[in-house]
């Protein structure tokens, strides 16, 4: 299968501190893999670096055949096919959860008021929060505030999807919500590179997970496999600890 | 009656410390106020043509009465004040108009409000077309100076306040350094230099026969100067909108322009409208020093006036006067940015 996601020995530094060290990670297409590890080990950061909302400083970034690097317009072409969910929503509070979805359509993809609000109409039917478009992410509960977030992304039609902790910030009653709009999605066959605790969701739709420990990427398995015969110490302990 | 007397033993009286400010208070207000009020109503005298007619002791308001089209309207020819008012009456007409219109319409207007009409509105007050008569700017003056060099500071100012705001947290050090050091000249100098150098030192270094007319260099020096101000103002709203909204506008695709367009800027103006209207407001109070280039707004008119020989000693009339005008164009402004607060706040 081909990589559409490939990262060659990318480091990257905060100052002093080495956030990322000589990762290699690939994601195959309609792949979802799934990244978990205890906080401060580089997860959030690496995903964050496939649509360059970090910068690295050493090794090799290839999305769907473009190489990230100073070139602003592979980037901007990179970020029109990678759509992020993020732990605080990051909704546009100011701008009602419709105009938050179309936005990006008609001032980045050119598209005219009507098709854009279509198109969102139809992703916010599929997030089931159609009947809460006229209103301001202020209004929402939580979780109807990261499903809008998610619909948003899915405006774009990007080709992968981007979730950093979806459910971290949520209350424990939501995120149920939000987890069954990413099994649909994920049903659906988008790529997906999920950044999460929820080791439910990893057990029952991913195809691989990594896990990550102090920048390093310690364990990379089949789903089943890193449940069953995890190898490393480290992943034995944040495992028993998790689950 | 007992519930009245009860109100107010509770909210006047209720300890001695809270009895004792009460009745301080208002011996304070007796003493000022109704003599006060004697002064400017009661004993003031309205009518007459001179000075000789007020001999009731109070204020004579004659003199704002006589010098009244002077306050408003400077030097400008007394045939042609129409082209002054004009325009202002159209303005005041359109901000009443503005608020009963569709948000298509309100676009058009808003539109036409800061690009064509000021222009044409410069056209008409300077004349010399059409058979209008010229009048120089020397000849402008008095409140009608005043609104001009305030609104169109304002108009200037704001936007590159933005920009200057945005250029100190741009990640390009020629732009970032470039919008550090202007803030800070700016702010590092007083208002009254900035327009000697504009009114009086600017000329003498530009090429022999060029000319810029004075009131065009005080309005940019102005605007310079208050610019400044605005971009730091602009700068803390800047800082208060969250990384992630950064974040999720970059991963939308938004480049940077677009991202500040509609992502930004909107929440960081709307949280710092409290401090643009208080720039605003220090701008239009800092018009008066325009005397230094021999500009005379509405508070220049007033000191011309009160030197008149046939008018000595009306100085006191003519600062109430003046001061009364400046509180209520201060005070709409301040309302109007309140109410601009409240309806953002509604529809979030």
């Amino acid at each position: 299968m081909e990589n559409i996601i490939q990262l060659k020995q990318v480091n990257k530094w905060y100052g002093d501190f080495h956030v990322l060290k000589d990762i290699n990670f690939e994601v195959s297409e309609k792949e979802k893999v799934v990244i978990c590890g205890p906080s401060g080990s580089g997860k959030s950061t690496l995903i964050r670096c496939i649509n360059r909302l970090e910068e690295h400083q050493k090794g090799e970034i290839i999305v769907d055949g473009m190489t990230l690097d100073e070139n602003t317009k592979n980037i901007s072409a990179i970020r029109s096919e990678v759509g992020m969910v993020f732990q605080q929503f990051n909704l546009f509070p100011h701008l009602s959860i419709l105009e938050n979805c179309t936005l990006a359509q008609i001032w980045v993809k050119k598209k005219t008021k009507k098709e854009s609000e279509a198109l969102a109409m139809d992703y916010l039917k599929k997030v089931q929060i159609d009947d809460q478009a006229a209103k301001f992410p202020g209004q929402l509960s939580g979780g109807q505030q990261q499903r809008a977030a998610i619909a948003r992304a899915l405006c774009m039609e990007p080709k992968i999807m981007l979730f950093d902790e979806p459910t971290s910030a949520l209350d424990p009653e939501m995120i149920k919500e939000v987890l069954d709009v990413m099994v649909d999605l994920a049903k659906g066959g988008m790529t997906m590179c999920v950044v999460t605790h929820e080791m439910g969701f990893a057990k029952e739709v991913a195809d691989r997970v990594v896990f990550m420990d102090e920048g390093n990427i310690v364990e990379a398995k089949k789903t089943k496999d890193f449940f069953d015969n995890p190898e490393n110490e480290r992943t034995k302990l944040f495992l028993s600890q998790i689950l | 009656m007992n519930k009245t007397l009860n109100y107010i033993r509770e909210k006047f009286f209720s300890s001695p410390i809270d009895a004792f400010l009460t009745i301080s208070i208002s011996y304070l207000i007796y003493l000022t106020i109704p003599p006060l009020l004697d002064w400017m109503f009661i004993s003031a005298t309205f009518s007459g043509e001179s000075k000789k007619e007020c001999v009731s002791g109070g204020a004579c308001w004659v003199f704002v009465k006589i010098w009244f089209n002077r306050f408003l309207y400077g030097m400008y020819p007394n045939d042609e004040v129409w082209r002054v008012n004009l325009p202002f009456g159209i303005l005041v007409v359109s901000i009443i108009v503005y608020r009963f219109l569709n948000e298509k319409y309100k676009k058009y207007l808003f539109l036409f409000l800061i690009i064509p009409f000021p222009i044409l509105s410069l056209m008409l007050f300077s004349g010399g077309f059409l058979g209008l008569m010229p009048v120089e700017t020397r000849e402008w003056g008095g409140l009608f100076l005043t609104l001009v060099i305030s609104i169109f500071a304002i108009i200037f100012c704001f936007p590159l306040g933005v920009l200057l705001a945005m250029g100190r947290r741009s990640n390009l050090p020629v732009v970032r350094y470039f919008s550090v050091g202007f803030i800070e000249f700016w702010r590092g100098v007083p208002l009254i230099t900035v327009l000697f150098m504009a009114g009086v030192m600017f000329p003498l270094l530009l090429p022999a026969g060029t000319n810029m007319d004075k009131l065009v260099r005080v309005i940019i020096a102005i605007t310079l100067f208050e610019a400044a101000y605005m971009a730091e103002v602009v700068r803390g709203g800047l800082q208060a909108v969250g990384r992630g909204q950064y974040d999720a506008s970059k991963a939308i695709g938004m480049g940077y322009w677009k991202s500040h367009i509609f992502i930004i800027l909107p929440q960081a103006l709307k949280l710092v409208i409290p401090g643009i209207a208080n720039t605003f407001i220090a701008l239009f109070k800092d018009t008066p020093l325009v005397f230094v280039v021999g500009l005379l707004e509405i508070l220049g008119m007033v000191n011309l006036a009160k030197t008149n020989p046939a008018w000595l000693g009306m100085a006191t009339e003519g600062y109430v006067f003046v001061a009364l005008v400046y509180w209520i164009f201060c005070f709409a402004m301040s309302r109007y940015s309140l109410s601009i607060e409240e309806k953002l706040k509604t529809t979030n």
